[in-house]
C-alpha cells in the first residue's frame, strides 16, 4: 500500500499537459518588474535609485527583519523607475523596474553548469548564504528558507521532507526539474540536511510521476541518507501538514509549525535553488514556470527571470487562445486569478494557467442538500457547510469554535460540493474576521 | 490588452457532480428493482410507480409555483426519487387515489412544509408511507400474490407477518419455514411484499452502483445489516423455536430497501461517518425491536423516522475527527 494522508482529500483531473515539455529558457525581456515583497514577511528595503546600473545578481533590496528576504536583480541594465504596481496576488506593491541591457552577471556567480558535489560551508555559513541570496520556498508559499532552517531553541529536527508532490493539477515545473536536474536536487537536499543537522531526508513524489520516481530513486543511491517515497495520488498531499502525515505519520497540532513534530519540509525547487546558491553562489533570480491550459496549443515549461511580465510568457506560446476567460497564477486549486497580464513572474510563480469560458465560469449555487461530501473531503476534518453558514450569518464566535482557522484553503470542499456552494469564499471571509477578533483579543 | 479576464477566488476548477446528476444517479440505480417489480407483480407495479412519480413532481411544482411562489426546482430529480421510493414502499395493488394522497403528504408535509430539499428532517417518502399505513391499514397490508407464488395458501401476507403470526400461535419452526419460503427466493425477490422491496439482489445492485458513484458510503447500510444480523442472530441462538434466524430478517421485509435507500437519504442522514455508524446501529436495533415486540411485523420505516429525528442532534454533537486533534506523536 502506498503512503498517503488519512483524512479527506480529492482527485481532481490531473491534466498535466506539459509533463513532456523540456524546460526552455525564455528569451530575456526588454524590461523586468521586480516587486520588493515576493515572500511571506516584511517587504525588502530598496537599495537602488532610478538610473543605477545593475548586473544579474546585484542586490537591489535588502531584507528587513528576520522574516524577510533579499531581492536581487535578475537582469543587467538600468533602473528605470520605482513604482507601485499590482503583483500576481492582486495587491499593490512597490516594485523596481529595470530596463534590460545585455546580460552581464556579477563576477561572484559561477555560471557554469558542471555539477559540484563537495560542500565546503559550515551549517551557519549555509544558512547565512541562503539568507543573503534571497532563497524562499518555491512551492508557492514563499516562506524565507533561512527562517525554516533556523530551528527554535528547545526543538530538534529529526527529518527533512522534500516536497516533490506537485499535487496541483496542470503544474509540471517540479516534475521537469526532477527529470532534468536530479543530481543538483540531491546535492541541494544534502546541503539542507547539513544545515538542519539531520541524518535523514525523504523525497515524497506522487505515483503519477513514475519517471521522476525512477530517476530520483536511482540518483539517490549515490547520496547518503536520502530516500524517495512514492505516494498515492491525492490532493492536497503537497500541503505541509498532509505531507508530513503521509510520510512521517505525525500530525501537527492546530496552529503549530512542522518543527513541533520534528519535521522540516522544503520544496524540491527550493532544494535546487539552495544548490545553486551554495555551490554556484547564485541568488534566486530565475525559476521554472509552467504555462498551460486546455486551449494552449503547446503547453510548456520555461526557465524565466524573476520580474518578467506574464505577457511575455503568453506571447511566447503564441498569445492568449481565443476562448480565454481566466488566467491563473499557480494551479487551479489554490492559484490566484490575474487581473491583467502585465504583472511580473515572482519567486512564487509556479505556473500560469489559462482557462476557457467553460472551465472559468462558476455555476449558480443552490441550497445545501446535506450530502456531507464537503465534510468527507476536508483534509483538516472540518465541516465546511457549517462554516459557510457561519460566514453567511456572520457568526464569528461559532466559526472560531468550529476551528475555521484550521482551514488550509485547499478548496477541496468547494471543488466537491454538488450544490456548487462557494464554501471556501465564505470560509476565507470567516478566517479573516475571526483572525481580526483573535488579534484584538491579544 | 483590453480583454476582460474573470477574477474569482480559488478553486478554479469544479468536480463534475451536481445535485441533478446525483439525483438522477439514484433514479437510475432504482431501475433494476423497478424491473423486477414489474416482472413479479405485472403492469400494476409500473402504473403505481409512474403515478407516484407524476404526482410528486406535480405537487412539488404546484406548491413551489403557487403556494410558496418561489423557484421551481422539479427538474433536479429529487421529487422523482420521492415518488419512486414511495411507490416502492406500497403494495402494487394499492388503489391509485391512495398513492396520490400519499404523494401529496410526502411532498407537501414531508418536504415542502419544512422548506424543501435540504431542509426536511424526515425522509419524505417514509412520511408518505407511514401516513398511508395509518390511514389505509387494510390496503397497505394486503399484498397481491406475485405471479410465481406457488406455495399453498401463500398470498396476502409477507413472510414477516406470516412468521410473526405463526410464532405467536406457537407453530413449530419447521412448519413456519415451509410457509415463508427459502432464503434464495427471498434474495431474488420471489415473495410477497411492497412492490419495490422484494428483491434484495436488485436493490443490492443499485446500492453497489450508488457506492461506485460515491452517492452513498458503506457506513449506514453496513451498520444496519450488522446490527440486525447480530440482534436477530443472538435471539435465534438463544431460542431457535421462538425467533427467526438472522438471514430471514435480513432478506425479508423492507430491510434492503430501507438500509440502502431510505436510510441513506442525504438530507435526513448524519454528516460524519461516526454519526452515520451510530445512526445505522440505531435503525437496525429499533427495526428488530419493532419486528420482535411491536404491533407491526415490519419496523424499518418507523426505525428510520425515529432516527431521522436524532440527526440534527447528532450533527451538532458528533463532529468529524479533526486533523491534529488528538496528537499521539511518537
Ligand atoms: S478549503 Fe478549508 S474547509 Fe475546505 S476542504 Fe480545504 S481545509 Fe477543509
Ligand atoms: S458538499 Fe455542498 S451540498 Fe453537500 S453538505 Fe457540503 S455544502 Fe451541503
Amino acid at each position: 500500500m502506498l503512503k498517503t494522508f488519512k483524512v479527506g482529500g480529492i482527485h481532481p483531473p490531473e491534466n498535466k499537459l506539459s509533463a513532456g515539455a523540456v524546460v526552455e529558457t525564455l528569451p530575456l525581456p526588454e524590461m523586468v518588474i521586480i516587486p520588493v515583497s515576493q515572500h511571506i514577511g516584511a517587504p525588502a528595503q530598496i537599495m537602488v535609485q532610478k538610473g543605477d546600473a545593475v548586473k544579474v545578481g546585484t542586490i537591489i533590496a535588502k531584507q528587513t527583519g528576520f522574516v524577510s528576504a533579499n531581492i536581487h536583480s535578475s537582469v543587467s541594465g538600468i533602473v528605470q523607475k520605482i513604482e507601485e504596481t499590482f503583483d500576481t496576488s492582486g495587491y499593490r506593491r512597490k516594485a523596481i523596474v529595470i530596463n534590460v541591457d545585455g546580460d552581464q552577471w556579477e563576477d561572484s556567480i559561477d555560471q557554469t553548469t558542471t555539477l559540484k558535489t563537495d560542500i565546503e560551508l559550515s551549517t551557519s555559513e549555509i544558512i547565512q548564504r541562503i539568507s543573503e541570496l534571497g532563497i524562499v520556498g518555491l512551492g508557492g508559499a514563499t516562506f524565507p528558507t533561512h527562517v525554516k532552517l533556523s530551528i527554535p531553541s528547545g526543538k530538534t529536527a529529526e527529518i527533512l521532507i522534500i516536497n516533490a508532490v506537485e499535487c496541483e493539477p496542470y503544474l509540471t515545473a517540479d516534475h521537469r526539474l526532477m527529470l532534468e536536474s536530479p543530481d543538483e536536487i540531491m546535492v541541494g537536499t544534502t546541503i539542507l540536511m547539513n544545515a538542519l543537522g539531520v541524518k535523514k531526508a525523504v523525497i515524497g513524489i506522487e505515483k503519477n510521476k513514475p519517471d521522476a520516481i525512477a530517476k530520483l530513486t536511482e540518483t539517490a543511491k549515490k547520496y547518503q541518507g536520502i530516500s524517495v517515497v512514492p505516494l498515492k495520488v491525492k490532493y492536497p498531499q503537497g500541503a505541509e501538514k498532509q505531507l508530513i502525515k503521509a510520510i512521517f505519520d505525525r500530525e501537527i497540532p492546530s496552529g503549530k509549525l512542522p518543527i513541533e513534530v520534528g519535521a522540516v519540509v522544503q520544496n524540491v525547487g527550493t532544494a535546487f535553488a539552495v544548490y545553486e546558491a551554495i555551490q554556484k553562489n547564485k541568488p534566486l533570480i530565475e525559476r521554472i514556470v509552467t504555462v498551460t491550459g486546455k486551449s494552449v496549443s503547446k503547453p510548456s515549461n520555461f526557465k524565466v527571470r524573476i520580474g518578467t511580465p506574464v505577457q511575455k510568457l503568453i506571447d511566447h506560446i503564441g498569445g492568449l487562445p481565443k476562448d480565454t476567460a481566466k488566467v491563473v497564477n499557480g494551479g487551479p486549486m489554490m492559484g490566484k486569478a490575474l487581473r491583467d497580464l502585465n504583472v511580473p513572474v515572482t519567486k512564487g510563480t509556479s505556473g500560469i494557467l489559462i482557462l476557457n469560458k467553460k472551465l472559468a465560469s462558476r455555476k449558480e449555487y443552490v441550497t445545501c442538500i446535506r450530502c456531507g461530501r464537503c465534510v468527507t473531503v476536508c483534509p483538516m476534518g472540518l465541516e465546511p457547510f457549517l462554516l459557510m453558514t457561519h460566514g453567511e450569518l456572520q457568526m464569528w464566535g461559532d466559526a472560531e469554535k468550529n476551528h475555521v482557522m484550521d482551514c488550509i484553503e485547499c478548496g477541496s470542499c468547494s471543488f466537491t460540493c454538488p450544490a456548487h456552494r462557494p464554501l471556501l469564499d465564505y470560509i476565507r471571509h470567516g478566517k479573516s474576521n475571526v483572525g481580526k477578533i483573535m488579534r484584538n483579543r491579544k | 490588452m483590453n480583454r476582460k479576464l474573470i477574477i474569482s477566488p480559488s478553486p478554479h476548477v469544479k468536480g463534475t457532480d451536481s445535485v441533478p446528476s446525483i439525483m438522477y444517479g439514484v433514479v437510475f440505480s432504482l431501475l433494476p428493482a423497478l424491473g423486477i417489480a414489474i416482472y413479479f407483480f405485472g403492469i400494476s407495479a409500473l402504473i403505481v410507480t409512474l403515478t407516484a412519480i407524476g404526482a410528486c413532481v406535480i405537487f412539488e411544482f404546484l406548491i413551489q409555483k403557487y403556494l410558496i411562489k418561489g423557484k421551481v426546482t422539479i427538474f433536479n430529480g429529487s421529487a422523482i426519487i420521492t415518488g419512486l421510493l414511495l411507490a416502492f414502499n406500497v403494495p402494487s395493488s394499492i388503489p391509485i387515489w391512495m398513492i396520490i394522497v400519499g404523494s401529496l403528504v410526502a411532498i407537501g408535509i414531508g418536504k415542502m412544509s419544512f422548506g424543501g430539499l435540504g431542509a426536511n428532517p424526515f425522509n419524505p417518502a417514509l412520511v408518505g408511507r407511514v401516513f398511508m399505513l395509518i390511514s389505509f391499514p387494510v390496503n397497505m397490508t394486503s399484498f397481491p400474490a406475485n405471479r410465481f407464488a406457488q406455495i399453498d395458501g401463500f398470498s396476502g401476507a409477507t413472510p414477516l407477518s406470516i412468521a410473526k403470526g405463526a410464532l405467536k400461535s406457537g407453530e413449530p419452526m419447521s412448519d413456519i419455514f415451509d410457509k415463508v419460503g427459502n432464503s434464495l427466493n427471498h434474495f431474488v425477490g420471489n415473495m410477497e411484499g411492497s412492490l419495490g422491496e422484494i428483491s434484495a439482489l436488485f436493490i443490492l445492485l443499485g446500492g453497489l452502483y450508488m457506492l461506485y458513484r460515491g452517492i452513498i458510503t458503506w457506513h449506514i447500510p453496513v451498520s444496519i445489516f450488522l446490527t440486525v444480523f447480530i440482534f436477530a442472530g443472538s435471539m435465534h441462538l438463544i431460542n431457535p423455536e421462538q425467533y427467526m434466524p438472522a438471514m430471514f430478517h435480513i432478506l425479508t421485509g423492507g430491510l434492503f430497501l430501507g438500509a440502502i435507500y431510505m436510510a441513506t437519504d442525504m438530507v435526513t442522514s448524519p454528516m460524519s461517518t461516526k454519526a452515520m455508524l451510530i445512526y445505522g446501529v440505531g435503525i437496525g436495533a429499533l427495526t428488530m425491536i419493532i419486528r420482535t415486540w411491536g404491533a407491526y411485523p415490519e419496523g424499518i420505516s418507523f426505525a428510520i423516522l425515529i432516527m431521522n429525528a436524532f440527526v440534527p442532534l447528532m450533527n451538532r454533537y458528533i463532529k468529524p475527527k479533526r486533523f491534529g486533534e488528538e496528537v499521539k506523536n511518537g
